[in-house]
């Protein structure tokens, strides 16, 4: 209703909500542990039957949280940019945080995919194993096991880039964009009165 | 001023600059790109980038067949799995010799080597590699590369050099019954006699939870003796495939799936270690080969037979070679898959040259 009034617009959050607060610190430690998992499985003598086991359905709960939490990106405010970040910067941001989305749907449904062509099968948990996405076939194989790998990579350059500027944003602008996903509205009992 | 600046930018800065290259640089060590410890790509060396393309970087030269896994249900009170219980399943598998060089002569190795991936109607898939030998031989996957490399022929005379022969025996003296075995062992005549043995250990798991640790062997119908020195110094470059391709042609071929229960105390992660033969055995079913084709169109080519996927109800002991073993065969895997993939294979997809 509120929404409907063009001279009360809904003024902009200060802070990402709860749920986008709990889903963006959760991921970031299971993609970040997801990405070890990864290369760690490919690189280990003794790890790798235990990474695998952890690396698919770890990877099913991060594409299912990603659908959750881009719903909740489209479906709520965020918080705009300070004024004071440059518009070169601002994009950089928006780009990447768009890239981040799709990297976090594409890389766990590439797995599923590459799984799917080389006719294994993908476990979650003792005997619970998701069908096949894609038909059995070594050029797949091939092509969607590079992607996912290459994958892997670009979303590890891209956290990094990320966690760098969040820390540049907490540590040297102090300008507010660090905490408005590091915690949650403090003043937002002595708002609700204008409401 | 100057201070100041310090303390807000690059104190800061530099705090973020460690933070973000400490990951950088331990996500390359968990990749392995960086140190010089022994990761699953050492054991392949420069084969994943200087091969022949498409084939398979160890155990090259084989041969692709079908067949049905006949279930016994003798097994079905030790193991939950779909395949203990199933009358009939479907198996696919591979006949291969030990050598690297997928050209090499049959004569080349004693090593023979069968795979297998049998898929129950669960869906649920058994993958195994097994060999002829009944033992690895030393306790761990970094055993295999000193063994190589103890044994790796002195340029100046052609022999392995005794001193580090000797040096490698001190650190792994578990693998001389193997060696001894290997120098007596019978060399096989047909792939069709050879008894395939699962070398890694694994564990039962029953519906009531109970848990057994198991190895087992595909034990041939077939008796047939060893070839002898003479025999062999006539044998064909290709004598075991030819004769593989007749045998299965006149008929189905047979292997009872022999299970070797452990009782406590038994070594079960250590593959250089058997179990007395007196250990009780169940045959939980016969391994029927139906047909046999040629191996760059017979359905096995793009099939990793990596003995880790077990289906729910069989479990992987802690054997620290079985770990190793499915991550040295993923890159095998991987590097031929690309290479037939991105078009680079000829005559491991059955193109002849030049085509």
């Amino acid at each position: 209703m509120m929404h409907d009034l063009p001279e009360t617009p809904a003024p902009a959050p200060g802070h990402f909500n709860l749920l986008g607060r709990v889903l963006h610190w959760a991921m970031a430690i299971g993609i970040m542990a997801m990405l070890f998992i990864g290369v760690g499985m490919m690189s280990s003598l003794s790890l790798r039957p235990w990474l695998i086991d952890l690396h698919q359905p770890l990877g099913i709960a991060i594409l299912v949280l990603a659908l959750l939490r881009l719903a909740n990106r489209l479906l709520r405010a965020v918080p705009p940019l300070p004024a004071s970040v440059p518009r070169w910067q601002a994009a950089a941001a928006h780009a990447s945080h768009w890239l981040l989305y799709l990297m976090m749907i594409a890389l766990p449904l590439l797995g599923w995919a590459v799984r799917s062509a080389g006719n294994w099968p993908v476990i979650l948990m003792d005997g619970w194993m998701l069908p096949a996405i894609v038909p059995e076939n070594p050029v797949l194989y091939a092509w969607l096991r590079l992607a996912h790998g290459i994958g892997a990579w670009l979303l590890f350059a891209l956290l990094l880039g990320h966690i760098g500027a969040a820390l540049v944003h907490a540590w040297i602008f102090r300008d507010g964009v660090f905490s408005s996903m590091a915690r949650g509205s403090r003043t937002r009992v002595s708002r609700l009165p204008d409401n | 001023m100057q201070a100041r600046k310090f303390k807000t930018i690059w104190f800061p800065l530099a705090a973020i600059a460690v933070i973000v290259g400490g990951l950088a640089l331990l996500f390359a060590w968990a990749a392995g790109l960086l140190g010089d410890r022994t990761t699953t790509r050492t054991f392949l060396g420069n084969t994943l980038q200087e091969f022949e393309p498409g084939y398979r970087r160890a155990h090259g030269k084989g041969v692709c067949f079908t067949g049905v896994f006949h279930s016994s249900g003798a097994a079905s009170s030790l193991s939950k799995a779909r395949v203990f219980s199933q009358q009939d399943i479907p198996a696919i598998g591979r006949f291969s010799i030990g050598s690297g060089d997928p050209h090499a002569a049959d004569t080349s190795t004693s090593t023979v080597s069968m795979a297998l991936l049998l898929t129950a109607d669960d869906q649920s898939q058994w993958r195994m590699k097994l060999n002829n030998a009944p033992y690895f031989p030393t306790r761990d996957a970094e055993g295999f590369l000193a063994q190589r490399s103890a044994f790796e022929p002195d340029p100046a005379t052609g022999q392995p050099d005794p001193a580090r022969v000797a040096a490698f025996f001190e650190k792994y003296p578990e693998a001389r019954k193997a060696v001894e075995y290997k120098a007596t062992a019978p060399w096989p005549r047909s792939f069709a006699g050879a008894q395939y043995n699962v070398i890694n250990a694994f564990v039962l798991l029953a519906a009531d939870g109970k848990r057994q640790a198991v190895r087992w062997s595909m034990r041939p119908h077939a008796t047939l003796p060893g070839l002898s020195a003479e025999e062999r110094a006539k044998a064909g470059h290709d004598f075991l495939f030819e004769d593989i391709k007749q045998r299965s042609a006149n008929g189905s071929l047979y292997w009872d799936l022999v299970l070797q229960l452990a009782e406590a105390g038994d070594p079960v992660d250590d593959p250089s270690q058997p179990w007395p033969p007196e250990r009780q055995q169940v045959v939980a079913g016969t391994l029927e080969v139906t047909s046999v084709r040629d191996q760059a169109e017979g359905g096995c080519r793009d099939i990793n037979f990596d003995p880790t996927l077990v289906p729910s109800g069989i479990e992987l002991s802690k054997d620290p070679v079985l770990a190793a073993r499915a991550g040295i065969y993923s890159h095998s895997y991987n590097a031929r898959l690309r290479e037939i993939g991105f078009g680079k294979a000829t005559q491991a997809i059955g193109k002849k040259d030049g085509e």
